[in-house]
Parts: C-alpha cells; structure tokens; sequence
C-alpha cells in the first residue's frame, strides 16, 4: 500500500493536484470562518451554483469560462450579502431563488450545446485529478493574494465579523470589509469549482469553520484549527480516493464530515 | 460648547418621520436617559447618534473636537453573538480598531488599554475565556470594556440590561454610574427601567409618538409627564 502511494504522489498529475488543492482548500476554510458566523453559509452556497450557471453559460457561448466566471460571481456576491442582511423570510428566499435558477439556467444551456456533458461534468464533480500546468498557476494567483488580504485585514474581519453595529458606530468602515469578504469568497468559490466542482466547493467552505468551532474557544483558534482541518482533510480525501479508486471530491467530504463528527463528539466530552 | 447639540431634528424610515422636532442638548459629564414606550424611536435615536442612520431634518452638532472614532457604542445584541467562539480579550481589543489605519494593527497602548479596561469593568480574570460561555451580565460587562477602548469622552447605549437578572442589573447601572461620575465619561442610555434611570441619570429626554420632553431630572419630576408616566410605569414595561 505504502509503494501504491509512494508511486502514486510522485506522478505530476497528482502533484498539481496537491498544490492546487491545498491552496484551495485553506482559503475557503479562512473565508468560511467569517461566512459561517455571520450565518451567510447558504449564501456560500448560492454563490457556486451561480458559478456554475456562469461557467456553463460561456463555454457554450465560447468564451473563457473562469473569465466571465469571476465579475459575474463577484457581482452575485454582492447582491446576496445585500439581501441577506435582512434576515427575514423574503430574503433567505431570495437566496435558494438565485441559487437554483443559476443552476436551472447552467443545466439547459449545456443541454442546448452539443459535447458538453464532459464539461458539465467537470464543473459539477470538478476535476481535481486532471489539473493543467496552468490551472494550478491560476490556483496559486488567486489563492495567494486571498491569503494574503486575510492575513493583513485579519483584525478587522474579526471586528466586523464579530458586530457591524459596532465597528460602523466607532469608524470601523464595516461594508468596506465586508465588500473585501465578499470578492475574496466569490474568487475562491469560482477557483474551487474548477477543481472541487459546484457541489462540492461550499462544503470546503463551511465544514472545516464549523468543526474548529465544535474546540475551539477564540477566533484565532478557531481560524488556525479550521486551516488544519481542511488541509489534512483534502489529504486524507485525496489519499482515500486513490486508494480504493472513490470520487476525489466526495471523499474528501466524507473526510470532513467524519472529523466533524469526531470533533462534536470531543466538544462535547470538553464541556461537561 | 455643548459636546451634542440637536436642533429640530426629524428622524425616521422610508422618508417617514418617527420623531419629530427634536431639541436637545448635552454637556460634557451629563448622564442622560432616554426613555419612552416601544416604538418610539430610541433606538433610532441612538442610531443616529452613531451615524449608523442618517436624520431626515434638522441638525446634530458635535462640538468639542468629537469625532466618529471618540464614541464608544453598546449595541443592543445581535443572536449571532450569543454564541460566538472569541476570547474576552480578543473582543475586548477589537474596540481600539476605530482609531486604526485600514490593516488594523494593534500597538503595546491598545493592548494595554484593553486590559486597563478589562481591570476596570472587573472582567480581567475573564480574559482568556470564550465569550459564548459568559453569563449575560459578564457578556454586556465584557461589550462594555470594548466600549471603552473606543472612547474617552461619550458612551452610547441602547437597553443595556436587557435579558439580564436583578442582581447584574444594578451591577451594570453601578458600574456606568462610576464611569459617569469618576471617569467622568458623558453616558446617554436608552432604559426601559425608569426607576434606575431616574436614580442616576442627570437629564433626561422622554419620547412619546408626537411629543418629546427634555429637561434635568429635577424639572422632569415636577411634569405631568413623570407624573402619568411613573404612575403607571408598571403596566407599561
Ligand atoms: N429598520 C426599520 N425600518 C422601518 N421602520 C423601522 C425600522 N426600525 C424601526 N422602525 C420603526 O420605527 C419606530 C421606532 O422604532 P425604535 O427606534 O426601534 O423604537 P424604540 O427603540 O423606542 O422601541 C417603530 O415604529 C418601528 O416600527
Ligand atoms: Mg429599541
């Protein structure tokens, strides 16, 4: 088994494989942590089945799909952190209206092109095994400079996180920040699914938050922990998938649902 | 130079005005209480004070050099806080970010003062526990300490005893109470408790749908309105 993998992680497939998804990977946990406390999980969600709808839409018009991708998401972004500041009914629908008509609208363009069940496929299971020279460049070029924003507005994030009222009250400029979360999730979402796929590309962003949080009693720990969970899942997933020939995406959402669970179960133990 | 001046102001929603005509003044070192039945727009009225609404007329003049990120401000609690995974000491410190560039880094003097803070609201021993596991008068006490971190001059607060239990609460009238008086910073409270109010507030500003009464305590008692208001002040809350 040991040579299996031995073999295995030294093919270049896998090796793009590893960078791009472990970039990934730790951004959207980092994101997630901020989304997931202000309860705008589904909006995560909405956010890659409007990926998807975007993604579908410009390949079968021809044009470079991670292009039109990005302002689009981006744009959506923006719209559902709007609608859901208003926590009331019509809003969160709005919400599941964007998300599944997105997702209605991606499913009959590629019906109506011919030679796009590859593709839709791709977007919808991603294609994290089949990554090109470029596609983890791409990676690296966004997830980089994601991390890097996180890092240096980390205070800020946890202020207005933590209450907007607040921080708009004493001249902490909230939607700038909140503006910020927004473009870096939109990007992160439209990246992970070219390799994690649309349905998989939320879960990355929510299950890592909420495990950390299931340990963890200060925001620091709680966005360190969420990291090191999403990395090590993404590797137990992708070690798995090979192993027993699995669909690399699932696996590794299997991989997070289990440490959440483990995790509950160790907070709870913690707490009595 | 009054540290808040208001003049006719008219503050509302959708271009519709909740209160009228408004005309207050505060002075450096007032305690003011503003009360009044639900919806009548304290809330709003503080909001406006922050700048977190705009007013639809009328003027707010801030004098004495008090600018946005001299206010210290107790929202009133958003569900999502109550379980919240942060230090005491990591939202204690987010308080000081107001006066910081756009990165946000905090110096030895925010770290120090947060925990200055800390010590005065009896919270330090608090510092390295996690907010979600406080009880509702440490957590408002801990809100209180971000607060301070923000200001030096003027504390907004909008019902701060709200959800917690008689014991916490005249704990939490004490403590503003010295924040008034000894550290001589000017507090306006929002209060559904009358009685705590009128006990230490120096001014007080009582709202009603179409009318609006501002004076020091002293003249407020004389009124009809303290009269009508404290006489059934039990069917009220
Ligand atoms: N976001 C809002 N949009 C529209 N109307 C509002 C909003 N918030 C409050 N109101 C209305 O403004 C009035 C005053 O509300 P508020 O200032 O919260 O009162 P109070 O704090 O005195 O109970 C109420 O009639 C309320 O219905
Ligand atoms: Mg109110």
């Amino acid at each position: 088994m040991i040579d299996t993998l031995i073999f295995v992680f030294s093919q270049p497939f896998m090796q793009r494989a590893l960078v791009g998804g472990i970039v990934i990977c730790l951004c959207a946990a980092l994101l997630g942590v901020s989304l997931v406390l202000k309860r705008y999980s589904m909006i995560g969600d909405g956010l890659s089945h409007v990926g998807f709808g975007a993604v579908v839409v410009a390949s079968a018009l021809n044009f470079a799909p991670v292009a039109v991708a990005i302002p689009v998401v981006v744009a959506a972004a923006f719209l559902l952190l709007r609608l859901g500041e208003n926590s009331t009914v019509k809003a969160d629908a709005a919400v599941a209206l964007v998300s599944t008509g997105s997702l209605a609208i991606g499913v009959v363009a590629s019906s109506l092109s011919s030679g796009m069940n590859q593709d839709f496929n791709s977007y919808m299971f991603g294609t994290i095994l089949g990554l090109s020279e470029s596609d983890v460049w791409l990676s690296i070029f966004i997830s980089v400079p994601v991390l890097v924003m996180f890092l240096l507005f980390y205070n800020k994030i946890f202020a207005v996180t933590f209450d907007e009222a607040f921080c708009e009250a004493t001249g902490v400029k909230a939607k700038l920040y909140n503006g910020l979360v927004a473009v870096l999730t939109a990007l992160i979402i439209v990246l992970g699914m070219r390799l994690m796929g649309a349905l998989l590309i939320s879960s990355l962003v929510i299950f890592p938050s909420l495990t950390a949080m299931r340990v963890c009693a200060t925001f620091k720990g709680v966005v360190i922990c969420s990291g090191i969970v999403s990395v090590v899942c993404f590797l137990f997933g992708i070690v798995a998938s090979v192993l027993f020939d699995l669909p690399t995406g699932a696996s590794i959402v299997i991989a997070n649902i289990i440490v959440f669970v483990i995790f509950f179960c160790v907070g709870k133990l913690v707490k009595r | 130079m009054s540290l808040i001046k208001a003049e006719n102001v008219c503050l509302g929603y959708d271009g519709e005005n909740v209160v009228e005509n408004l005309f207050f003044t505060v002075e450096k070192g007032d305690y003011l209480c503003v009360i009044g039945e639900n919806g009548s727009g304290k809330s709003t009225l503080i909001k406006a004070l922050t700048g977190l609404k705009k007013i639809n007329s009328g003027t707010i003049t801030f004098g004495d050099g008090l600018s946005k990120n001299q206010i210290g401000y107790l929202p009133q609690q958003t569900p999502s806080q109550k379980d919240f995974p942060a230090s005491v000491y990591e939202v204690v410190l987010s308080g000081c970010l107001g006066r910081k560039n756009i990165f946000g880094v905090y110096s030895r003097r925010d770290r120090r003062q947060a925990l200055d803070n800390m010590a005065i609201l009896g919270v330090s021993d608090l510092k390295n526990k996690c907010y979600r596991t406080l009880s509702g008068g440490q957590q408002q006490r801990v809100l209180l300490a971000r607060a301070l971190c923000a200001t030096k001059t003027l504390l907004l607060l909008d019902e701060p005893v709200t959800g917690l239990d008689p014991v916490a609460t005249s704990e939490m009238y004490e403590l503003l109470y010295h924040l008034n008086r000894d550290h001589k910073i000017t507090v306006i409270m929002v209060s559904h408790d009358v009685n705590a109010s009128l006990k230490y507030a120096s001014h007080i500003l009582h709202m009603k749908k179409d009318e609006v009464y501002f004076g020091d305590k002293q003249s407020y008692l004389s009124t009809e309105w303290a009269r009508v208001f404290l006489g059934d002040g039990e069917k009220n809350d």
